[in-house]
């Protein structure tokens, strides 16, 4: 037996119809206080976040610290529940037709904190073993084994040794093999890389790109660095302050960051170029608070394009006119929006 | 790849259990290996006392009270009513250790399953759970312990009774303290994600990270168990005299003390003795369980 026929066969799908779809993902979270511990506030840590995922695709999100990337993957694994919305994998509502327990054979997700994320008493073997007993898939420990050995780590020299014995990127392989054992059709990576240092990180994002060939895999892949998003996603998807901003395919996004915080966020990156420096911040002070966030567009409290209709309107996300797979959520590309500077075809 | 995953003089890796790991490191530490030679010791030699070939612990003697240590016949003297101490001694362990482990050890298990049961599912469950454990906290333990035997009635069974229902509370919110730490960390999260029950979460992941914890913070627990034991059988709401008991007993020589301070202090060198060990005993555990030592 060898470590290609943990594959799943079956696709009730088909391969037309995407295999995960989000729509109208919502979660607050209560903030409570005063004597009785009631709801004083809520922080809008996702609000109206949808889209979705082809099979075999790699969806990027990126954002800055607090956008509600994280809150994303656990919702969509169902570690943390929803307020409101629609998870559908594989053309089965969750809740619906589809069980969490289904849901979370189909769909698995490797953390960020490589070491926190494994029992500190269980052996290597015995981690990556847990899930396959918990989803009664024959033989736990071969398919452990063959496992670990498919992500680069001897079975025979790791199988039996503990967390805290590993180094990072062994650890961060580790829960790779742990996520790949279900045999899950998609893997959600939470910064997955983002703690390593660059040359394991390579590594590690070079054993993903090999795993999803040989798996057909389907990442979501939660970054915040740029570079590391492009090289592994087909599409990247904009978050800020709980919403998608933008949606588009890689080529797309990268020669033209049509909202403008995507712009900004693009301009934070370090440039290899000493010619092409960036001189002044992208962006000036920090989000606004999730508690209390702007109305209308979120971004316009900090956007030198906003104008009346930007706080008054929430806009939605459309596709462009030259290019409909680049879905932007701004009132500048809308041209019955009332923005004085709309339908001009892009920014100043 | 990085170098240390390819080096190839990396020791070979012999399969061993947790326990099996756990037993060989105890071994390994020679402070514990004494502190459980003379547990079992005092454990062993209560059980079999009667085996023993000593004298009957209740023949007392007119002619020879509060004999000093050392006298012939009485190698640890004589009590105020002229009974062997070595005996009294000896046959005390029986009810002593009793009276001041298993109130301790059910206390462990049930305020041990109420903690990780309201750390783990939190919510309006830890509130029911934790808020009644806090309605015990407003009684002092000792004046908990008299108030419940004596509402019971005095004896033995009622007596351990109210020991497990006055150590049940502090058992139990160590362990939701513990618990809900381990329950906010990500490989709980992560086990989870495999599709897992909520009993299964916690029989594989929860429990022996919070088990050390618990079972040190129980130990600690058992010496202070005995000294409690012993003011309830003072009060007369637990064992009654003539019943060997280290308490009990340290309470009776309390008035030879002037007369023979070294035979009325060996019953307290007995709880502290066993308490002492007990403790280092949970210390070297708690070491012994800690597999990244």
């Amino acid at each position: 037996m060898s470590v290609t026929d943990v594959i799943p066969a079956a696709d009730p799908g088909g391969p037309a119809q995407p295999l995960i779809t989000v729509s109208g993902l919502r979660k607050y979270f209560p903030v409570r206080g005063g004597i009785l511990g009631r709801t004083q506030a809520q922080v809008q840590a996702v609000d109206g976040v949808s889209f979705a995922v082809a099979e075999g695709e790699t969806l990027g999100i990126v954002g800055e610290s607090g956008c509600g990337k994280s809150t994303t993957a656990k919702l969509l694994i169902g570690l943390t529940e929803r307020d409101a919305g629609e998870i559908v994998f594989d053309g089965e509502a969750l809740g619906e037709r589809l069980s969490l327990k289904d849901l979370r054979r189909g769909v698995q997700m490797v953390f960020q904190d490589s070491y926190a994320t494994l029992n500190p008493r269980m052996t290597i073997e015995a981690s990556v073993a847990f899930g396959a007993h918990v989803q009664g898939l024959d033989d736990p420990e071969g398919r452990a084994r063959r496992l670990m050995d498919r992500v680069g780590l001897d079975p025979a020299r790791f199988a039996h040794r503990y967390p805290h014995e590993l180094s990072g990127g062994q650890r961060q392989r580790v829960n790779i093999a742990r996520a790949l054992a279900m045999s899950p059709r998609v893997v959600v990576l939470d910064e997955a890389v983002s703690a390593l240092d660059k040359s394991v990180e390579a590594q590690v994002l070079n054993l993903l790109s090999d795993l999803r060939a040989e798996f057909g895999l389907t990442y979501i892949f939660i970054s915040h660095d740029l570079n590391v998003v492009r090289y592994i996603s087909d599409r990247i998807l904009v978050m800020y302050l709980g919403e998608v901003v933008e949606i588009a395919p890689v080529d797309s996004i990268w020669e033209e960051q049509a909202h403008p915080y995507t712009r900004s966020l693009f301009s934070a990156m370090p440039s290899m170029d000493p010619d092409n420096r960036t001189e002044k911040p992208p962006l000036a002070g920090d989000p606004p608070n999730p508690i209390n966030p702007p109305s209308g567009c979120r971004f316009h409290t900090r956007c030198r394009f906003a104008s009346a209709v930007c706080k008054a309107a929430v806009p939605k996300l459309a596709g462009l006119d030259r290019n409909a797979a680049h879905m932007v959520a701004c009132h500048l590309y809308d041209p019955a929006s009332g923005h004085p500077d709309a339908g001009q075809g892009g920014l100043a | 790849m990085a170098l240390a995953e390819t080096s190839p003089v990396a020791p070979v890796q012999k399969p061993q259990g947790y326990w099996a790991g756990v037993g060989a490191r105890l071994v390994r530490d020679p402070l514990t290996m004494i502190c459980l030679g003379v547990v079992l010791l005092l454990i062993l030699s209560a059980v079999f006392a009667p085996y023993l070939g000593l004298p009957d612990p209740y023949k007392g003697s007119m002619i020879a009270r509060l004999k000093p240590l050392g006298t012939p016949g009485h190698i640890l003297g004589t009590d105020e009513q002229g009974r062997d101490m070595f005996a009294r001694l000896i046959y005390g362990g029986r009810l002593t250790l009793f009276i001041g482990l298993s109130p301790v050890v059910l206390a462990f298990f049930i305020g041990g399953v109420l903690g990780i049961v309201a750390g783990y599912v939190g919510g309006f469950v830890n509130t029911v759970i934790m808020r009644t454990v806090d309605v015990f906290f407003a009684f002092p333990s000792v004046l908990l312990a008299i108030a419940i035997s004596g509402a019971l009635g005095a004896g033995i069974v009622n007596s351990l009774v109210s020991l497990t229902i006055v150590f049940i509370p502090p058992i139990a919110r160590v362990a939701e303290a513990v618990t809900s730490g381990v329950r906010a960390l990500d490989y709980i999260d992560a086990a989870r994600a495999t599709g897992a029950s909520a009993l299964t979460v916690i029989r594989v992941h929860v429990i022996g990270n919070v088990l050390s914890p618990i079972f040190v913070y129980a130990t600690s627990l058992t010496s202070v168990c005995m000294i409690l034991a012993a003011g309830l059988s003072f009060l007369g709401i637990g064992v009654r005299p003539p019943e060997p008991e280290w308490g009990l007993m340290l309470n009776t020589l309390r008035s030879a003390i002037y007369v023979n301070p070294w035979l009325s202090a060996l019953p307290g060198v007995m709880i502290f003795v066993t308490s002492l060990c007990l403790n280092l005993l949970s210390d070297g555990l708690r070491s012994a369980m800690n597999v990244r030592d």
